[in-house]
């Protein structure tokens, strides 16, 4: 919704209107790739299908290949009808289509840079788009300074009147040194506030109902502390090995992939206090005042691992080890597996663990937040009643299964007094339907709105870097990565890592 | 799985609904609403076929309850019970019981439905034709706190409007409003675009299509102009024209799929404003759950406009919207008199 507040057909009362953005228009580098063509352009038609954008919308694309405007919108329509998640609707797709471009040219291209300043002002007259444009950086990030570079020289990323967006992609910088490098650059040219670091893991319903469970109902909150939670495991399992993606991974490693974002993103949400309100700023305090009471381990040896998966048979599949992948160095130490102990300094969490665990060639997909309970602490049956009984646990399942799991003791029916776990199930309402909005969707409509929520601002990510980047430097030092056979649930360190602490592994 | 009961009760209904749920080895219960549907032998399968479409966004026991007419004086006194209880894949998400009254128990359904409610979940009647005037004051319309019916369907749309805005209750809604949703919201997010003091309104669509009405009285009542309704041969609505100083914001539909918006100053865009199925409307309608206020001030704004036509409908002392009727173009002759909406 644009500026103008007074719009009399708006009312707050008046639910069922969605929320539009105004104006405006998308301009994609790197339009050839696989997320280009897999998740942004049938967000973007789902968007347009929901009647979520604005009428005028528009899509430029910008890449080396050489594309007239019509071979662009064949292939944005070819990735539409096979990757969107919404029914084809052909009257949809003429409203989209009127608003396709296409830039060709490199990054060092200034007459390219040249073409789609032209192309911007064309389509602010052809569409309508006001001006309001947001650069989508789907390119690796060591062209992210000489396209942001290149905005500012052709007077792109700024406009008077109207507004100019920069989206990146993680990562973010492979340890602190280079995101403040990488925030640097691309502050220079657009501010603080118009720069969306996209992490598509805050974009799922089911992260977004993390703060719903724990602020609008008042059954978790109380026991959301050190006096009843005994540890929380958070887990994001992939059962791919790294596939094409040998160039990018190697050196790079799970917990630089995934445990400084998402799955330190997760953490956050879990273990925020309350903020004050939803607004961003209010919300991206309480995230960083947890980051910042996050403590690493003394002895990094003994709570922390790292593994890489070993050639084995996975689900009825033979699969090749790291180091045997196409491309990967054989004495490569990138780990593939990471798992680590991070405790939180405040007085809700103080003592409190939280094992955060990442792999590839694990035994199954599937990323959760187990919170874990403590033991009652008396148990009045007979010595044997409660032998099956293990400890109480919420599991909010973040993926594929969408949903939260509630274990607790139960008595098997019988004559017999005997106890033991039981799991209650919420499978996500919207999870349901097909019609379950994508991540994609959900962060390209709040882009355009100029909503921030469900992003991670640059002192976060730069946080996040700060707790990671002792871990890495102790693994490039000591030892090496530790090998587990694919299709498990990692290395054996990792279990004694957790045996340590007289505790274990859930399997998710 | 599905299993038939004849001449049965609300009790045997229920354990027949756990033991089917036992038997497909799914006890639990993920379902978030309990849908009422009060229909007639023609209409069931479609509002069937439709609340099972819905279910997939909003997992729900949906309980039919068809009054099967009796033709005889005999079978007037003979009450009887069938019902048809499906769980599994036979019943989209959530549960389906198929319930046919038959005699004297037509008069008593709310006695049948009482006890198959879900638990402690919200309750939503559904009559897809053939409304009772007074939703909140029927036996089976008091069980919901979401009452939804379809003016559309009505003999005489125009009319029932004006019952149900005499009539309204807290949680009363009605589908030919829904229908609307996608023009409103275009309709809004054009003038977010464009902050212009608008003159007065046309609102142009087929006759007999409540949505026309109930879209041209949120107009008048939000933007406080003088709003004209002009009947076209459809399909449904074709035109909204919102007249300012600086030209026409107008949005125009012909084909009932992808409409064109005009803007002063601005190229003119398409729109894709395709009509939704029933399906659709009833999962709109199911996601928000709370009375809907804005549905109401449009409603009963119009009250005042179809008393002022001079119609049958019953009008309450709405006396601040006091009538001053703009003109209708002489330039739209329609085979019935257009309608006029005004404002103060």
């Amino acid at each position: 919704m644009s500026v103008n507040g007074a719009n009399p057909l708006r009312d707050a009362q008046d639910r069922r209107l969605p929320r539009i953005a105004g104006p405006s228009g998308l301009v994609i580098f790197g339009v050839t790739g696989d997320l280009s063509r897999k998740k942004l352009m049938p967000a973007i038609y789902d968007l347009a299908n929901r009647g979520l954008l604005p009428p005028g919308f528009s899509l430029i694309g910008f890449a080396r290949r050489e594309w007239e405007h019509e071979d662009f919108a064949q292939e944005v329509y070819e990735a539409v009808k096979q990757h969107s998640r919404t029914p084809f609707r052909e009257e949809v797709w003429q409203q989209l289509v009127q608003g396709c471009r296409f830039v060709q040219g490199d990054f060092d291209d200034d007459a390219a840079f040249e073409t789609l300043k032209s192309t911007i002002d064309d389509l602010d007259k052809a569409q309508g788009t006001g001006g309001n444009f947001a650069f989508y950086l789907s390119v690796p990030p060591k062209f992210f300074p000489k396209v942001v570079q290149q905005l500012k020289n052709h007077g792109l990323a700024q406009k008077e009147g109207s507004w100019r967006r920069a989206v990146i992609e993680k990562p973010f910088g492979h340890d602190l040194k280079s995101a403040e490098e990488l925030n640097k650059v691309v502050h220079e040219v657009f501010p603080r506030d118009e720069v969306f670091r996209i992490d598509h893991y805050l974009g799922k319903e089911t992260v977004q109902n993390i703060l719903a469970l724990r602020f609008a109902n008042t059954m978790f909150e109380p026991i959301w502390n050190r006096s009843y939670v005994d540890h929380v495991q958070i887990t994001m399992a992939e059962d791919i090995g790294i596939g094409g993606r040998a160039g990018y991974y190697d050196g790079i490693g799970a917990a630089r992939d995934v445990i400084q974002n998402h799955l330190l993103q997760l953490l956050a949400l879990t273990a925020m206090e309350e903020p004050g309100s939803f607004h961003p700023k209010a919300l991206v305090a309480e995230k960083l005042k947890v980051l910042t009471a996050v403590e690493l381990p003394e002895d990094l040896g003994k709570h922390t691992v790292r593994g890489q998966y070993s050639a084995a048979w996975q689900g009825g599949e033979k699969v090749v080890g790291y180091l045997e992948e196409d491309g990967i160095d054989p004495k490569s130490k990138t780990d593939t597996y990471a798992a680590i102990r991070l405790e939180i300094n405040n007085r809700r969490w103080a003592g409190v663990p939280f094992y955060l665990r990442t792999g590839k060639r694990l035994g199954r997909r599937v990323t959760e937040i187990a919170v874990v309970f403590k033991r009652a602490p008396y148990l009045p049956f007979e010595s044997g009643a409660t032998e099956e009984l293990g400890q109480n646990a919420l599991v909010i399942r973040v993926q594929p299964d969408e949903g939260i799991t509630v274990r607790f003791g139960s008595k098997v029916p019988g004559t017999s007094m005997e106890v033991r776990d039981v799991t209650m199930d919420f499978a996500y309402g919207e999870s349901f339907t097909e019609s379950s909005p994508e991540a994609y969707e959900r962060l390209i409509l709040d882009v355009l709105l100029g909503d921030a929520n469900l992003f991670p601002r640059h002192q976060e990510v730069e946080l996040s870097w700060n707790i990671l980047d002792p871990i890495e430097e102790y693994w490039d030092k000591h030892g090496k990565p530790a090998q587990y056979p694919a299709g498990t649930w990692g290395p054996i360190e990792a279990d004694e890592m957790l045996a340590r602490d007289g505790r274990s592994w859930r399997r998710p | 799985m599905k299993i038939d009961l004849t001449e049965t009760t609300s009790s045997k209904i229920n354990a027949a609904l756990v033991q089917a749920r036992r038997d497909i080895g799914t006890p639990a219960i993920g379902m978030v609403l309990t849908l009422v549907i009060v229909t007639d032998e023609e209409n069931a399968y479609d509002a069937l076929k439709s609340a099972n479409d819905a279910s997939h966004e909003h997992p729900s026991r949906i309980v039919v309850v068809i009054k099967r007419v009796s033709r005889s004086a005999r079978s007037r006194r003979d009450a009887r019970l069938d019902a048809e209880v499906r769980v599994g894949a036979d019943a989209g998400t959530g549960e389906t019981v198929v319930l046919r009254l038959h005699g004297e128990l037509v008069d008593h359904a709310q006695s049948v439905v009482l006890p198959l409610l879900l638990p402690d979940a919200p309750v939503v009647v559904w009559w897809p034709d053939g409304a009772p005037s007074d939703l909140a004051g029927d036996p089976l319309g008091a069980l919901g706190q979401r009452r939804i019916s379809d003016t559309y369907a009505c003999e005489n749309p125009q009319q029932a409007l004006g019952q149900r805005a005499a009539a309204y209750a807290p949680g009363d809604t009605d589908l030919s409003w829904t229908r609307i949703t996608p023009w409103r919201s275009m309709l809004a997010a054009a003038l977010d675009q464009q902050s212009v003091k608008v003159a007065s309104v046309v609102v142009e669509g087929e006759d007999e299509n409540p949505s026309c009405e109930l879209l041209a009285m949120w107009l008048a009542d939000r933007l406080q102009v003088p709003v004209r309704r002009t009947i076209s041969a459809g399909p449904g609505l074709t035109s909204v024209r919102l007249e300012t100083k600086d030209g026409d914001i107008v949005l125009d539909r012909a084909d009932g799929a992808l409409a064109t918006l005009c803007m002063p100053g601005q190229p003119d865009r398409a729109v894709a404003l395709k009509r939704r199925d029933t399906a659709e409307l009833l999962a709109e309608e199911l996601r928000r759950l709370d009375p809907d206020n804005t549905f109401e001030a449009a409603l009963k704004f119009g009250v005042a406009k179809l008393a002022a036509e001079g119609s049958a409908a019953p009008a309450p002392a709405e006396t601040e919207a006091a009538p001053a009727a703009a003109e209708a173009p002489a330039a739209k002759p329609a085979a019935k008199p257009a309608k006029k909406a005004s404002a103060k």
